[in-house]
């Protein structure tokens, strides 16, 4: 097997006194899809533009493809797929004219890679003749990316294409890389949605400009190190100020439906875990506040590793 | 029409605006109590942004009924904006100016007086434990610290009402919830809050929720009752069932 399609060994890229990324090291495997899951600011962008040679790094090394971004970008650039995560096409232009110039670009045709973007642009087509301005948020999207991929690139990277779009039109996009993944097509994507990691194969979460861990999200929702309750009451307010004043609260946190404690007790068994909250609860006349163990999830790690890494977060 | 006699803070009935031959708005009908916590969700194009432009007094109707804070929105668009506060993600503070002067700027527009001005920046620099970077540009703090105080300054003149678009997009999990305690602590205070977002768990913060579908209210109710409803196990569910039913098979994002 030939070397890992991006390997980013403590690369630092600096903007002043701000560190936007901070001796990054990853790699991503062949065929994977892979995400970094981080707010805005976390240095998801910066790192995109290194890896797809728009930007030098200060220091360290990043290679895509077996090749290094800095002195063989003209090699890679016919290789990669990029889709940024501003709209980047010509507004002015049209959808089969935005295309075509793409094509053009790297010297091929739509007509020849018709076979190749066929599973999106089909469901564009009907809009051919429509300016791309023109389009709604999720019909650009694919338009984008059926000309990140009408080069036929051996790897994509999409830079946060999901952000400030609804959730249905998150999950048809999703949907959609999920099947641009079994053709073997090696995919890097960005969200600040934690709920998205969970269509990865492998995610590193990243916060001010590093990274906080890399796994598969089953794993690094498993790596959260406390026993974490979910609390429900409908006077979810006051509950969550009370549990503030719990002895064993490590952390409080509203979560969809519930709140979720952690408790700070290492290793303490989840039921007593409970049962000690439940009480406290009681004691204090939440008397319908429901307590119970739930799996952490990736957001649940997110929160706790931030906290470790950050007290109080300085003004960048 | 007059001034509606009741206390709601909210209230419409038949709402509407067409752009030509497209209606935005489809006589949209729902009210939002004093104190509430109100999810008005949708999917992008769904007419959300149009009927908040209607609320706040910056678009006039086509049809339909609507008033806030007591004002009609057709006769009575300047006092609906003096008893309200707007914040967005594009569009909050300004980036030049300091933490101090971003407030005092808000609140010579909404009239305070010097004593209110020079009281109620305290209070918001220590509860958002701001008071070192009080003089740095507001450009240069983070986005979660900016949204924050972004919030506080819709708040800073007392509206009966505070709409809030997108104001948690792209922020951290932790800011994001702080954030929400933020709007709890305004609706305990007896404020009522109108709040869109695209995170699915934000949804469930809410006491009510509302979610648009091409211009109409397809459900509304407090998230266990839509859940229920539905019979989905989450908001996020209900929404893609409501907005793409043949979408609704597949496993989303977990939550």
């Amino acid at each position: 097997m030939s070397e890992a399609p991006v390997v980013v060994d403590d690369v630092v890229k600096r903007y002043g006194e701000v560190a936007a990324v901070d001796h990054v090291t990853a790699e991503v495997r062949h065929g994977e899809l892979f995400g970094f899951i981080g707010p805005d600011g976390a240095g998801k962008t910066t790192l995109f533009r290194i890896l797809t040679t728009l930007l030098l790094p200060d220091s360290g090394s990043a290679r895509v493809l077996g090749r290094d971004v800095v002195t063989d970008l003209w090699a890679l650039r016919r290789e990669i797929g990029y889709m940024p995560g501003r709209f980047s096409l010509y507004p002015d232009l049209s959808v089969r004219e935005n295309l075509d110039f793409f094509a053009s670009v790297f010297g091929t045709t739509v007509a020849r890679e018709y076979e190749h973007i066929a599973p999106i642009y089909s469901q564009l087509e009907e809009f051919n003749d429509r300016r791309a301005a023109a389009l709604s948020g999720g019909m650009k999207q694919k338009l984008a990316l059926c000309c990140a991929l009408v080069h036929r690139p051996n790897i994509l990277f999409l830079d946060e294409p999901t952000t400030g779009v609804d959730a249905v039109s998150r999950r048809e996009f999703w949907e959609l890389l999920a099947r641009m993944r079994t053709s073997g097509l090696t995919i890097v994507v960005s969200t600040p949605y934690m709920d998205e990691a969970n269509r990865c194969d492998r995610v590193a979460l990243m916060q001010n400009g590093r990274i906080l861990a890399t796994d598969a999200p089953a794993a690094v929702a498993a790596s959260f190190e406390r026993t974490l309750l979910a609390v429900r009451s409908p006077d979810r307010y006051r509950v969550l100020l009370a549990l503030r004043d719990y002895p064993h609260t490590q952390r409080v946190y509203p979560f969809g439906e519930s709140l979720h404690l952690a408790d700070d007790r290492a290793g303490i068994d989840a039921a007593r875990a409970s049962s000690e909250a439940t009480a406290f609860l009681h004691d204090k006349g939440f008397t319908d506040a429901r307590v119970e163990p739930t799996p952490p999830t990736i957001e649940d790690v997110f929160i706790s590793r931030m906290s470790a890494v950050n007290a109080p977060v300085a003004a960048a | 029409m007059t001034s509606s006699g009741d206390d709601r803070a909210i209230r419409t009935n038949g709402l509407t605006r067409t752009f030509g031959a497209f209606t935005a708005v489809d006589h949209i009908t729902f009210d939002v109590k004093p104190g509430e916590v109100f999810g008005f969700l949708g999917a992008n194009g769904a007419g959300k942004t149009t009927a908040i432009r209607m609320l706040t007094g910056l678009l006039t109707p086509s049809s339909g009924e609507a008033w806030v804070a007591g004002h009609d929105v057709y006769r009575e668009s300047e006092l609906i904006k003096r008893d309200i506060g707007y914040m967005s993600q594009r569009f909050s503070l300004y980036d030049d100016l300091t933490v101090r002067e971003n407030i005092r700027l808000y609140g010579g527009i909404y009239d305070l007086t010097r004593d209110q001005i020079r009281d109620r920046t305290e209070r918001i620099l220590s509860r958002l434990g701001l008071s070192d970077t009080a003089h740095d540009a507001v450009g240069a703090l983070p986005l979660g610290w900016k949204q924050k105080l972004a919030l506080s300054v819709a708040l800073l003149h007392e509206p009966r009402i505070v709409f809030l678009d997108e104001p948690t997009s792209g922020v951290d999990p932790i800011t994001r919830r702080q954030f929400w305690e933020l709007i709890y602590e305004a609706a305990h205070a007896g404020t009522t809050v109108l709040v869109t977002t695209h995170y699915m768990d934000e949804a469930e913060y809410c006491d009510r929720i509302s979610i648009m579908v091409a211009g109409r209210i397809a459900a509304l109710g407090s998230p266990a009752e839509l859940k229920r409803d539905a019979g989905a196990s989450s908001i996020d569910e209900v929404f893609v069932r409501l907005v793409r039913p043949e979408l609704a098979g597949g496993g989303g994002p977990a939550q």
